[in-house]
């Protein structure tokens, strides 16, 4: 089967609060190289081993629902794994 | 023959083991189980006991202390032993109610702990078939000068607003107060209000032989396993590894949950017999109290019950905590009706088992018998204990004189009095709930007690939480019947009759003397108050063993009062609404500081004894005040409170619609400005209304007028002072938002 | 005049739209569940708030896929009126319906209380009792009401006049204080701030009712 690795984070343009939030704290406890923070969200997803064109699906799917293109964006990785 | 599965120790390696010490039981405890059933209890069975005797579950140590209350009254329809309480407001409906700590949770996952104790509570009121319509939330943290006090502070906000907000019941009042006693334990104390149509209403019992037993709602994970009895245990950094009990709350699945039940009880009554929630222990608990209650007994088949994860033990199934799931008992025959209500929601529903007549409660496990014990032997032969008193160290030499605050500049001290984190506006933990939802809410958060409409009629609910701990810390009677009059005083002020109290009973260690004395003395004090106010405990809960390595929080019983509006017009707000509006203090002003925020503020910690506090006159100010707004006379009204007058004063200037300032009179010492001798509100009259309200209320003390403008200007017999308003009021809102940074 | 009011699982303002149409503007209203396919004899769509499907993934984003969508998107391509307030409004960006989407509060925190809007456009189906400029009241309640949308997104909603409402004192970080935005037709509206809050004079605001009213002329 195929293991799906999507990592979706905001657009650069789009201000992160968590992100900035997270970055004020490690400032606070003197992180200070600590330049940006980017929070995102990652999703897991197994795939059937007969699945045709795997990476399209996956694109697909992003687009329609995992992702909002309008403002966030994504990358993924798709490995074949042995049965879980 | 009973059980017992292979990898777990064997009932003669327990009593060896002695391994039921590890889940709070004692030997005692475990020699009175063996008598009971007659022979050594298994694995599973041992747990079930053991979580069955917890204080959470049985009461074991709080009952001799908790029968003093008075629970019955003309208006109750149901007292403690449901799900919650159930108060007739005519018109063949019924408000339902119930307060619930969920302070060890909290104190160690903040977010989830608040996030399911919100959960739970609402679970109890939608068991007794009422549709859910408030959540009110009493909060006590340590000082706000500790990052972690502000971490907790921040998440269990966030727990209480995301659950409520999703599930969409509006968060409408409540109370955050910080002292020290709270750092290591805070407290979270949350109640639910509901409203039932009698026709409704629901018990959680399961009667009828071999009718079914079905479970339904979200599956059962290892999460909260031995949650009671975590609840009952203290805190130490010795058993810092045990802190993993928590369960993770799903409030979309409580809405359906919620939905769908609803919908079973006022559409399928002829097949529903009872239904209870899932709560504390679980479906031990549950099932066990449901077949008690009817005087029968249950044979539940494990391999039935929903499981998140695989090869869970049937210990595991029993104890588990996971949120959002009810158990209910179906008529023989209707069960396929019940599943396809639940089926429409999405959600699981199994029958997991029946009722008999053999008053026997059994479990089976793949194939195997391994529990059977008798329904009692569980739920009603646990032990109880009449614990020691002793008068705690503190209370030994009290200072019987009161505190007198050293005032130089009048203005100053009232200043820092509004930024204390205690006294500040709240409104940056409010407006993160929604309050609104639903639109029943007349009066919102910041003031008094909330008041929601009932939709259709010209009634209104009244609601708050309120206690305050200091007083019962200094005294634990007086404190205790000064909670309940303050809820009421609360009520009154909004124009409602009290109607009866929820409680959270939030104390330390009951094995230790001094802290049971604590508990007894507190409870007497709130009986005694109940009795005269007439408001009946109908529901509540026990929280003991708030200590962290040995250090117990102050005595905290928090009290959840509703009361009758019983007319829209009676609504009664704390802003003052116009100028020249006179300015009354209804109840005597005396020199009362020892426990006040002001004692705290000047001397750092309170000390000394109590002032005294008369239930009579209590009883006598709070009928006065209703009887004048019910006739109409009060534009606004204000309990005095925490602070004293000049914050109750002033509270009502910040909350005033346009710009309003205040004229007063003062002929007393300025200090007792800060005083906080009880019974007593704040009432601002129509000057034309002066000789009517004069003539109707004779414990009224004219001290001004409300005036157009930003100041409040006092004037007294050597001494003036002068309060700029917008300062103040800058103080009064940016304090806790700038403490929590 | 018809309303319908559409139910998810999640939505927990549908009572409160309900009763403001039928109690307030005693109008005939009906509430359609996500399952239903169809949209018959409907004047006007009123999409509530709430939670839809927990909103865990994002809000909004799987309310978009729910069987009933098809028909309100067709509806409002047909010029039927479509108004989708809080969740409703981030629904209507997920669906596509209206441009841009709404992400967390700029303070990361749900936020109720009373705001000040000014009416940007009185020439809405939704927005014709109010006079250009005015200042009104209404409750907000979101956790999630930032809204974006990139410059030139922007600037066509400016050109169209779409911007409906904007906040006077922008509590959530949304992108020139936009509280509520139409299509370019002007049959479908999005706004955070919750009309159907603001209808009695007991809850003390009617602003709404005048929003709400809006749509019977």
């Amino acid at each position: 089967m195929y293991l799906a690795k999507i990592y979706v984070t905001y657009k650069p343009s789009i201000l992160d609060p968590k992100g900035e939030s997270i970055k004020a704290a490690l400032h606070r406890m003197d992180y200070s190289q600590v330049e940006n923070v980017t929070m995102g969200k990652y999703f897991e997803l197994q795939l059937a081993a007969d699945t045709k064109d795997v990476d399209a699906v996956v694109k697909a799917l992003c687009d329609q629902l995992l992702v909002n293109v309008n403002m966030e964006t994504y990358r993924y990785e798709i490995e074949e794994v042995e049965m879980a | 023959m009973i059980e017992s599965t292979m990898t777990e120790p064997t009932a003669k390696e327990i009593q060896a083991t002695k391994l039921y010490q590890s889940w709070g039981m004692t030997t005692e405890e475990y020699t009175r189980a063996c008598r009971l059933l007659d022979r050594l209890p298994n694995y599973t069975e041992t747990g079930l006991f053991a979580v069955m005797w917890s204080e959470h579950c049985s009461y074991k140590n709080s009952k001799p202390v908790l029968k003093q209350f008075p629970t019955t009254g003309p208006q109750v329809l149901q007292g403690p032993g449901e799900g919650a309480g159930i108060v007739d407001i005519g018109d063949g409906q019924a408000v339902v109610f119930k307060a619930e700590s969920h302070n060890h949770p909290s104190a160690v996952e903040p977010y989830e702990g608040a996030a399911t104790g919100v959960g739970g509570i609402i679970r109890d009121i939608f068991s007794m078939g009422a549709q859910p319509i408030a959540i009110l939330d009493s909060l006590r943290f340590g000082e706000l000068n500790d990052p972690r006090t502000k971490y907790l502070v921040s998440e269990v906000v966030k727990g209480i607003a995301d659950y409520g907000n999703c599930i969409g019941i509006p968060t409408v009042g409540g109370e955050t107060t910080f002292d020290a006693s709270y750092t290591a334990n805070p407290l979270v104390n949350a109640m639910c209000v509901g409203i039932l149509n009698q026709a409704d209403m629901q018990v959680g019992q399961a009667r009828g032989e071999e009718n079914s037993i079905i479970y339904v709602g979200a599956k059962t994970g290892r999460d909260g396993i031995h949650g009671a009895t975590f609840a009952s245990e203290e805190f130490s950094d010795d058993n810092e590894s045990d802190r993993s009990a928590v369960q993770v709350g799903d409030p979309f699945m409580e809405k359906l949950l919620m939905d769908a039940c609803l919908e079973v009880i006022r559409q399928h009554q002829a097949a529903l017999v009872g239904i209870q929630d899932m709560g504390a222990a679980g479906l031990v608990s549950s099932s066990a109290e449901m077949a008690s209650k009817a005087g029968t007994g249950m044979i539940l088949n494990l391999d039935q019950v929903p499981t998140r994860e695989p090869n869970m033990t049937p210990y595991e199934m029993m104890l588990s905590e996971s949120q959002e799931r009810m158990l209910l008992c179906v008529r023989k025959g209707y069960e396929q009706e019940i599943f396809d209500v639940f089926a429409k929601y999405e959600l699981d529903a199994v029958k997991i088992g029946y009722v008999t007549e053999s008053k026997q409660y059994q479990l089976y496990h793949q194939g195997h018998l391994v529990t059977d014990v008798p329904v009692t032997a569980l739920v009603d032969d646990a032990p109880v204990y009449e614990r020691e008193k002793t008068l705690p160290a503190h209370l030994q030499n009290p200072t019987t004189t009161q505190f007198q605050p050293e005032i130089q500049d009048f203005a100053e001290t009232v200043y820092q009095l509004l930024g204390q984190a205690t006294i500040a506006s709240k409104r940056a933990i409010y407006e993160t709930y929604d309050s609104q939802v639903k639109t029943n809410t007349v009066v919102k958060p910041g003031g008094d007690a909330a008041a929601l409409r009932i939709r259709g009629t010209r009634k209104a609910l009244a609601m708050t939480m309120d206690g305050n701990a200091r007083y019962l810390y200094l005294d634990p009677k007086v404190g205790g019947a000064i909670a309940v009059s303050e809820a009421a005083r609360n009520i009154v002020a909004t124009g409602g009759q009290p109607l009866a109290i929820t409680d959270c009973l939030n104390f330390g260690n009951p094995e230790k003397p001094d802290h049971f004395y604590e508990l007894a003395e507190a409870a007497a004090g709130m009986s005694a108050a109940c009795e005269m106010l007439k408001t009946p405990v109908i529901s509540g809960n026990v929280s003991l063993y708030n200590e962290t390595n040995g250090e117990a929080i102050y005595p905290t019983p928090v009290v959840g009062m509703v009361g009758l509006i019983e007319d829209l017009e009676h609504i009664t707000t704390i802003d003052f609404k116009k100028a020249d509006d006179l300015v009354y203090v209804i109840g005597q002003t005396k020199d009362d500081f020892n426990g006040s925020e002001i004692q705290k503020l000047q001397a750092g910690a309170i000390s000394g004894k109590l002032f005294p506090f008369d239930l009579a006159y209590e009883q006598d100010i709070q009928a006065t005040v209703l009887a004048a707004i019910k006739t109409g006379l009060i534009q606004s009204a204000h309990d005095v409170s925490k602070g004293g007058l000049m914050t109750a004063l002033l509270e009502s200037c910040f909350a005033a619609k346009t710009e309003l300032g205040l004229e007063l009179t003062w002929q007393h010492p300025f200090a007792w400005l800060f005083a906080e001798t009880q019974s007593r509100f704040v009432v601002t009259v129509d000057p034309k209304q002066r000789l009517a309200f004069e003539a109707q209320v004779k414990q009224a003390e004219l001290i001004g007028h409300v005036s157009r403008g930003t100041k409040v200007t006092i004037a007294g017999d050597s001494q003036t002072a002068t309060i700029d308003l917008p300062k103040a009021k800058g103080i009064f809102e940016g304090s806790l938002p700038c403490l929590l940074k | 005049m018809r309303f319908a009011v559409i139910v998810f699982p999640g939505s927990n303002c549908d009572a409160d739209m309900y009763y403001a149409v039928q109690d307030q503007l005693q109008a005939e209203v009906t509430y359609v569940p996500h399952t239903a396919t169809q949209l018959n004899d409907i004047d006007a769509v009123l999409i509530p708030g709430g939670f839809s499907y927990g909103d865990y993934l994002r809000t909004g984003a799987i309310a978009r896929f729910a069987p009933i969508m098809p028909a309100i998107i067709d509806f409002a391509n047909n010029g039927g009126l479509v108004l989708g307030v809080c969740n409703g409004f981030q629904i209507l960006t997920e669906a596509g319906l209206l441009p841009g989407a709404l992400h967390e509060n700029k303070d990361l925190a749900f936020i109720c209380k009373d705001v000040q809007l000014t009416v940007a456009n009185p020439n809405t189906p939704f927005s014709n009792r109010f006079e250009k400029d005015e200042v009104i009241t209404l409750p907000v309640a979101h956790g999630e009401g930032n809204y974006y949308c990139d410059a030139e997104t922007l600037a066509q909603l400016e050109a169209n006049h779409q911007i409906v409402f904007r906040y006077q004192d922008n509590p959530n970080g949304s992108v020139a204080d936009i509280a509520g935005i139409c299509n370019e037709r002007g049959n479908v509206l999005g706004m955070m701030p919750h009309p159907e809050r603001a209808v009695e004079a007991i809850l003390g605001n009617t602003d709404g009712q005048r929003l709400l009213s809006s749509l019977l002329q």
